[in-house]
């Protein structure tokens, strides 16, 4: 009796110890990590993935952000937060109590490398098929089609009844139909070419030109009819994807042209004004520009914790900053240069280099790193070749909301009527009491202000530093030249046609033969037409 | 308390007095021998831009051979007299390099140049050293195909930083297709054309390698990194190697990141970019990413912390970084000194003769030898980008890597040899036909 007893005592310790066992089992697993280096940690992290367990999740993802170290003194394994205040928060990664120290801990990064941590990605990947967050769950599809085997395979099979988005389910059995394709026997394959005809995953055009390559290498002669059904389905089905793909290409080139075109649209929009307008030759146009940007460098240095919303704050900033210093250029300088264009391009040539030296000085001549904020980061993925990145997507549009806002400005406000009165013919405009003086100052201001907005976007795009303007001056001259002196349209269609040009010889010429064609075309243009696209009519234009 | 205080001042105008009297007579032996031997320093000539585009990167490099030289005189200088630096400003303007060049060598009089980043202001230098028989230390890695009696290379040929490279991402990453990125001047397109020939070599399929050039400060890649991203999804790791100059990273980067590409699925190995570039970069974009360098900063070794400690005084910036070409010039001057010392004068021949076999140990670990091709043995070290601007290292050769100055895979130079010893003596000796040609770059 007392035997039995403790027969079923013994037992009844074995069913309760067992998770007991293998948590410690997970636990001895983990504290292993800082005893490993970069070559051999591989097997130990696929020991801790075969364990059901929170803590693995938690740890895998750790080590993927470089977030994991070990204590130096103890070697305990610790996951690190580093405050915006510059201080440390350790967490136990087994107890998941947090760790109380002094000053800054001596401690050791779990290293890593791209190969370690795409290792990592596949493993949390598996993992991750049940999570609760569906774009979780996607990005683990995602990432095990683009490795799939007999093992994940079957992992997917298991999970593809428990699914419920329609997203996901339809990525699973591509999945596995890709799987079939590859593995499968001739039947199976045909099926799952027909599955994946409208797929226009990578992965499955690779899968596609496999087997048409296999195939091609057999003889004509030993081909099977169920072969021959397979390559004509897999030819008909790679044809319809070549030419989807062809169509997004286009789409996506066209894309990036009027990207390419609405940041030369914002760098020369100002000098439209200035240039354009007021007929004033102002090479201090790009240092305008480098002024809007360093604005921006300025705003999120004072509010470190907005990066998300420094944008906004900076557009109306730069605007007000390169404006006024473009109003003192013109009370200072400009003025007192009226109708001697070779004077006041030297003039503004030298108030540019003057302007590179103050930053120079102030901010050091090493660029300054602008943060982008989140919003402005990553891509919309329209499928899986297709894909906007928001940052461009976002300067189009915004480009294009500050030309019109500006069209608006000179067609529909009083000011913008004087701005025109002045520039068409300035001295009946003075004897209709128009203070051409102010006016002349106000519309030189704008211009600048302008380019200080563009300043802002082009702080997203490339470096701040003292050379920037000089980078987008020449530019701004091409565009305004190119679309007809005086005319905003004209530069909103010059901007955006050589912006795309450029972007559709780009993969042809590659981008110095590009730029080369694309100057060589405007000097011939020029040459037959000296007035640009849009050239100004009537007598205002004599 | 107040007895103390009395005694401590007493004692601190003793000090005083005694200073007084010690700095009385260094001036007076210091006037007496300036009297008998008219300039007694040795010269050394410094050659980089402080103004202009290359100002960012040479200017730290005029601050380190500053350094070297205060340290240098801290020990009492060379063969008993100090040093004294010449520094000239070349501006970044490649035909002033060659002027200010020889207004060093003539009208100054230096006994030795440490110059120059580009590799075109290096060849505007070249025939000014050789005719006025000079000595210039260049520390920048470069793209070979160049020995010259009056330079020692101390930065990094082709096959001690491009070349093992590529061999860590086909052995270690396991990448199979190359997208060679770069920007359009001589750096790039002799490098590439090295690693074409190189991967071509090791069976690589033309339709595998996929070559491109940009301007200088290109700011717009949005159709190039989406080309990249096209070539990378035929199904075989792609990995890309970039020769990209400078500024116009930032924006590369950045498209990379925008696009959705990660350094785990192509991952971008640079060769110009150090902590130094890091420095002015948000950072985020670049984590994972590669860099080749025969140095990194976060390198654990006590003479790489005591050169850290000594930089950071030195410049009064707690947060400065140090980087390849510094540790270059580091190298070449201690090099210098020892030859000088060994030589017993500062003539350049002997000086030049002396020089080969000098060892310096690195900063990282190991020892640095200079070659009889005037090209140094280093270690070769590949780290990848941190969120703090610094390179770990995640692989590194094995020993040090003999620098080579003409490539053995191109058709051009695979038979050329340099060996400034007798008797060859000569910088581009061909081993097939036996004879020096004398055109040594």
């Amino acid at each position: 009796m007392v035997r039995r007893f403790c027969f079923i005592l013994t037992l009844l310790m074995m069913v309760v110890c067992r998770p007991a066992f293998a948590a410690d089992e997970v636990d001895s697993l983990i504290n292993q990590l800082p005893h490993k280096t970069l070559r051999n940690i591989t097997p130990l992290l696929d020991q801790i993935a075969g364990h059901k367990d929170e803590k693995v999740r938690f740890v895998l993802t750790e080590i993927l952000n470089g977030d994991l170290y070990y204590l130096k003194s103890n070697r305990q394994v610790v996951s690190v937060r580093k405050s915006d205040s510059g201080d440390y928060k350790l967490t136990d990664v087994l107890s998941l109590s947090v760790l109380t120290q002094d000053g800054k801990p001596s401690i050791k990064k779990i290293r890593t490398s791209n190969r370690i941590r795409s290792h990592i990605r596949g493993l949390l990947a598996q993992i991750d098929l049940t999570h609760d967050s569906k774009a979780v769950r996607l990005a683990a599809v995602q990432e095990i089609l683009e490795n799939i085997d007999e093992d994940t395979v079957a992992l997917i099979k298991k999970h593809q009844s428990n699914e419920q988005d329609s997203e996901i389910k339809e990525l699973m059995a591509t999945a596995v139909a890709l799987y079939q394709l590859n593995e499968g026997a001739a039947k199976e394959k045909i099926a799952a070419v027909t599955a994946l005809k409208e797929s226009l995953q990578p992965e499955v055009r690779n899968a596609m030109q496999v087997q048409l390559n296999r195939l091609a290498e057999i003889e004509k002669t030993e081909l099977t009819k169920d072969d021959r059904a397979l390559q004509k389905a897999l030819t008909s089905a790679v044809d319809s994807i070549k030419q989807k793909r062809k169509f997004y290409e286009f789409i996506e080139n066209l894309f990036f042209g009027l990207s390419l075109g609405s940041v030369l649209l914002l760098a020369a929009i100002g000098l439209a004004i200035t240039f354009g307008v007021m007929g004033v030759i102002n090479m201090a146009h790009g240092e305008m520009i480098m002024l809007g940007a360093y604005t921006t460098y300025v705003i999120q240095q004072m509010f470190p914790q907005w990066i998300d919303y420094s944008l906004f704050i900076a557009i109306p900033a730069a605007f007000i900053v390169s404006g006024s210093v473009g109003i003192l250029i013109e009370r200072g300088v400009i003025r007192f240069l009226k109708g001697r264009p070779l004077e006041t391009l030297l003039a503004t040539f030298g108030i540019s280099l003057i302007l590179q030296q103050v930053v120079r000085s102030v901010f050091s001549p090493l660029n300054r790193t602008v943060a982008a904020p989140e919003w402005m980061s990553g891509s919309w993925q329209i499928n899986p070749i297709f894909s906007l990145t928001f940052n461009r997507l976002y300067i189009i549009l915004f480009a294009l909301a500050v030309f019109f806002a500006l069209l608006a400005f000179m067609k529909r406000s009083s000011l913008g009527l004087h701005v025109r009165a002045v520039a068409q013919n300035r001295e009946m405009a003075r004897a209709l009491s128009v203070r051409s003086d102010r006016v002349d100052a106000i519309t030189f201001g704008l211009g600048s202000g302008i380019a200080g907005i563009a300043g802002v976007v082009l702080s997203q795009l490339t470096n701040v530093g003292p050379n920037l303007g000089q980078s987008y001056i020449i530019d701004s001259f091409l565009v305004v030249v190119f679309g007809g002196v005086g005319n905003l349209w004209g530069t909103l269609v010059a901007a955006m046609s050589l912006g795309t040009i450029n972007k559709f010889l780009e993969p042809v010429t590659g981008s110095v033969l590009a730029t080369i064609i694309v100057l060589v075309g405007l000097v011939l243009f020029i040459q037959k037409r000296p007035k640009g696209l849009f050239p100004q009519k009537g007598r205002a234009a004599e | 308390m107040a007895g103390a205080n009395f005694e401590q001042i007493q004692k601190d105008r003793q000090m005083k007095l005694k200073k007084l009297i010690a700095a009385g007579t260094i001036v007076a032996s210091g006037l007496m021998t300036s009297m008998t031997y008219a300039a007694e320093t040795i010269k050394v000539g410094v050659l980089h831009s402080l103004s202009g585009t290359m100002a960012i990167s040479e200017t730290t490099l005029k601050d380190t051979v500053l350094m070297m030289i205060e340290e240098q005189n801290k020990k009492g200088g060379l063969l008993g007299k100090k040093l004294e630096p010449v520094v000239v400003d070349p501006a970044s303007n490649w035909p002033l390099f060659a002027e200010k060049t020889r207004e060093l060598l003539s009208k100054d009089k230096v006994d030795v140049i440490f110059g120059c980043w580009t590799s075109v202001s290096r060849k505007s230098v070249l025939p000014v050293v050789e005719e006025l028989n000079g000595l210039l230390f260049y520390p920048v890695q470069y793209e070979g195909e160049e020995s010259s009696r009056n330079v020692f290379y101390t930065g990094a040929a082709p096959n001690q930083q491009a070349i093992p490279a590529v061999d860590y991402l086909m052995n270690d990453i396991g990448a199979e297709r190359w997208v060679l990125l770069g920007t359009d001047y001589v750096y790039p397109r002799t490098t590439n054309k090295i690693l074409e020939a190189y991967l071509k070599a090791n069976g690589v399929a033309d339709k595998d390698i996929m070559i491109n050039y940009t301007p200088f400060g290109h700011s717009d890649w949005q159709s190039i990194v989406s080309e990249v991203k096209k070539f990378g999804s035929a199904g075989k790791k792609t990995a890309v190697v970039s020769t990209i100059n400078g500024d116009a990273n930032v924006p590369f980067y950045k498209e990379l990141g925008n696009q959705g590409i990660s350094a785990e699925d192509i991952p971008v190995v640079a060769f110009s970019v150090g902590e130094e570039e890091l420095s002015g970069f948000d950072t985020t974009p670049l984590v994972g990413h590669l860099a080749a360098w025969n140095y990194f900063q976060s390198v654990e070794s006590d003479a790489n912390e005591e050169f850290i400690a000594t930089w950071r005084e030195f410049i009064g910036d707690e947060k400065r970084v140090t980087n390849d070409p510094m540790e270059a010039t580091y190298i070449g001057f201690k090099m210098w000194a020892k030859a000088v010392e060994k030589a017993g004068t500062t003539n350049v021949d002997e000086v030049e003769q002396a020089m080969i076999g000098i060892t310096v140990p690195n900063l990282t670990g190991g020892t640095a030898v200079m070659n009889s091709n005037h090209h140094l043995s280093k270690p070769v070290l590949i780290g990848e980008i941190q969120d703090n601007g610094q390179l770990e290292v995640v692989w590194e050769t094995a020993g040090t890597v003999i620098g080579d100055a003409w490539s053995d895979y191109l058709d051009s130079s695979k038979n050329l040899i340099s060996d400034w010893t007798k008797p060859v003596n000569c910088g581009n000796f061909d081993i097939k036909t036996a004879k020096c040609s004398g055109q040594q770059f």
